[in-house]
């Protein structure tokens, strides 16, 4: 056990320093419909991308994506982001994620990991979870909870990494 | 060991080879809590180590289309409330996976569900102790467009161990718009069907024991527009249930139908979820422990977060089941006369589960009696059944206040697995009022304030917990700290020496995806449940010390 644990530190720090930025993996997930789609086939034509994983039974996800909902427009505007909340509901809750977006009429582009296929890839443990992409599809930033005000934080990072 | 080192290899080989676009990324945790004995509480049992700690690294390698990965696991001694058999290190997980061009290869451990998971979910929970991957193979194909096959074999992970039994399975799915070419419609229709078999071998002395035992399952999912339309049913055959002795063993089979819909609009949502169950656990060993349950049969109850509302946890009853769980959103849009400057958003939720007409079909196998009652058949006891109303408006630019309040009915014998008549069912009436006050730019402060008002079943012969109240106080500044304190108070217990305060405080730093807490205080012994699996957890007194953190 402990050769390989040796082993396997020594590749992965030594290799560490030769590796290129975080990036969205190849991971199969679902549409709102239950289509698949690979998480590395969205796109914003080249602008940020904001991915948020959160659930119906999330108290702060909730309370962030509601804050953003407030001021998603302005950002848009300003930055032409676009977010992607991705529900990692089970098949208890699944049924639920549609009804509550329509009925809160956030804005954003809705996926499902029910079965946590990106979510584990990229090592999300506890929810919320945000994470933010460039134009050339490299994680930048990350963040995980959510505090009152945090979107701030978030716009701000935004704001430094967009075209205009 | 083999296996670990050419995944090592070949993930080594691949950094080599191309650097531009191989990242590694993965995220640390780990619990340490110590535990004092405090009798008041029930936290009795003596601790020797002091401090016991559930660590975990996931360390991921990406390269285009290939990710490889492990999970070292650290249970120094496990944690109170996760089982004993976790004690000690290793790296039970670890994968290879290629996804292209409509091929995916796996080796090694890996999640799965079929449908919504009646025959097969393979999940880790780190909170329930819960980890249940498979270790084998597993292709997913894309023959054609809109046909979408999986075919997988492997064995269930138990602690650091695997199963006895082999698990094979199947699912093909269709997407009827993709497969005809139909594009820019407002509706799809999506039909699937899978077969998982376990085969393990028979050496039991006094039984000829069926060494292949399958569950099969279909499902049809339509849309249309703002409609959709969920239906599953699964069957399992041959299954030897019971403790294998003479007056238990039989081979009842188990079925399961599951319907969901829901339907929204800008404004208003409702989802219905519904299921009968009977005699529906499905094992990669025959041997009845929950380890070894690789099927998920959701529970039909909302999922809650406020500490007395989750006080009573629904649980999913495999054997014998049949409910349903509603629930409507609806947000009153701004500047009305409800909805006030901001909107105001109302949910109501309303569930039930009883048991099944004729009971379950174990019990009918073993008094050879035919189960003859039809699906969809409620029988006569309550298992759980709750009303919800939660109210959520933002009062002004600084105030935020969310309000609910509950009626909920909790059969503790058959969901808690005691003897009938001990509890019955405990009727509890819970209302929760949660404010928060931004004070400045970046500091908010919240108050939590709980009640719950219960009354025992008349004919149990123990008394509840009684009332409790609970109050929260909570102040963060964005985007680094935060600190609470919270007390729980059960005033309302029948015996004097047992209406106690359980107080806990946290502090937290966070910055970006890393957490430090530390919290101090007693926990309550407790349920808590997730599926068809529920933990318990005792009563504890101690320091805790939780570090995340992701890169």
């Amino acid at each position: 056990m402990k050769k390989i644990l040796t082993l396997i530190s020594i590749m992965f720090f030594a290799s560490y320093s030769i590796l290129g930025q975080k990036k969205l993996p190849s991971s199969t997930i679902k549409t709102l419909q239950g289509k698949p789609i690979n998480i590395q086939d969205i796109n914003n034509d080249g602008n940020p991308i904001v991915i948020s994983f959160w659930a119906t039974w999330c108290k702060p996800c909730k309370k962030e994506l509601n804050a953003i909902a407030e001021v998603y427009e302005d950002w848009q505007d300003e930055t032409d982001v676009k977010l992607i909340a991705i529900s990692i509901d089970d098949s208890r809750s699944k049924s639920k994620v549609k009804p509550m977006v329509n009925a809160n009429g956030w804005e954003y582009e809705i996926l499902l990991d029910p079965k946590k296929n990106l979510s584990n890839l990229l090592g999300v443990g506890t929810i919320p979870h945000t994470f933010l992409i460039n134009g050339k599809g490299e994680i930048v930033w990350e963040h995980t909870n959510y505090l009152d005000g945090d979107e701030e934080l978030l716009y701000e990072k935004i704001l430094s990494i967009s075209k205009q | 060991m083999k296996r670990i080192y050419s995944l090592i290899f070949i993930g080594f080989s691949t950094v080599l080879f191309s650097q531009e676009n191989s990242f590694i990324s993965g995220n640390f945790e780990t619990n340490l809590q110590s535990y004092f004995i405090d009798s008041s509480i029930g936290a009795n049992e003596p601790t020797p180590e002091i401090i016991l700690n559930n660590a975990y690294l996931n360390l991921l390698y990406n390269n285009g289309n290939f990710s490889s990965g492990i999970r070292y696991e650290s249970y120094l001694n496990p944690l109170k409330g996760y089982d004993s058999q976790y004690k000690g290190n290793g790296i039970p997980f670890r994968f290879a996976n290629y996804n292209s061009d409509g091929l995916e290869i796996t080796v090694g451990n890996y999640y799965e569900q079929f449908g919504s998971g009646i025959i097969l979910r393979t999940y880790e929970d780190k909170g329930l102790g819960h980890d249940n991957s498979l270790d084998g193979i597993r292709l997913k194909f894309e023959p054609i467009n809109g046909v979408y096959l999986t075919g997988l074999i492997g064995k269930s992970r138990t602690y650091f161990d695997y199963s006895e039994g082999i698990i094979r399975g199947a699912d093909i799915e269709f997407i009827a718009d993709e497969l005809l070419n139909i594009e820019d419609v407002n509706y799809s229709l999506i039909l699937g069907s899978s077969i998982v078999s376990r085969f393990q071998s028979d050496n039991n002395p006094s039984f000829i024991l069926p060494e292949n035992v399958a569950a099969i399952s279909s499902r049809i999912n339509f849309n249309l527009g703002n409609l959709n339309y969920y239906a599953e049913y699964a069957n399992k055959i041959n299954d030897p249930t019971g403790s294998l002795v003479q007056s238990e063993n039989n081979y009842a089979s188990g079925k399961a139908f599951v319907n969901n819909i829901s339907y929204s609009q800008k404004g208003f949502g409702m989802s219905f979820e519904s299921h009968y169950v009977d005699h529906m656990e499905f094992r990669s060993e025959r041997a009845q422990r929950k380890e070894y349950i690789i099927n998920y049969i959701p529970t039909l109850s909302n999922q809650h977060t406020y500490s007395l509302l989750a006080m009573y946890p629904c649980a999913t009853q495999p054997e014998g089941e049949i409910g349903f769980n509603t629930n409507i959103f609806i947000k009153i849009p701004k500047k009305s006369l409800f909805g006030g400057k901001y909107g105001t958003t109302i949910n109501l939720n309303f569930s039930r589960t009883n048991s099944i007409e004729g009971g379950t079909s174990f019990l009918n196998d073993i008094d050879s009696l035919t189960h003859e009652s039809a699906i969809y058949s409620k029988g006569e006891k309550l298992y759980f059944s709750d009303f919800n109303f939660e109210i959520n408006k933002k009062v002004n630019k600084k105030t935020k206040l969310n309000l609910v309040l509950s009626k909920q009915k909790y059969n503790k014998d058959i969901l808690e697995g005691k003897i009938e008549g001990e509890y019955g069912i405990i009727e509890s009436l819970i209302s929760v009022a949660d404010l928060s006050y931004k004070i400045k730019k970046g500091h908010t402060i919240r108050l939590e304030l709980q009640e719950m008002f219960s009354k025992d079943d008349p004919n149990a012969q123990n008394p509840s917990d009684g009332n409790w109240h609970m109050m929260l106080l909570e102040y963060t500044v964005s985007p680094n700290w935060f600190i609470s304190i919270q007390d729980m108070y059960n005033y309302g217990n029948y015996n004097e020496d047992d209406k106690l305060h359980y107080v806990n405080s946290s502090f937290g730093y966070i910055k970006g995806a890393n957490r430090f807490t530390i919290g101090y205080g007693k926990k309550r012994a407790g349920i808590f449940c997730v599926g068809g699996i529920c933990k318990t957890v005792p009563a504890s007194n101690g320091f805790t010390l939780n570090i995340v953190s992701n890169f």
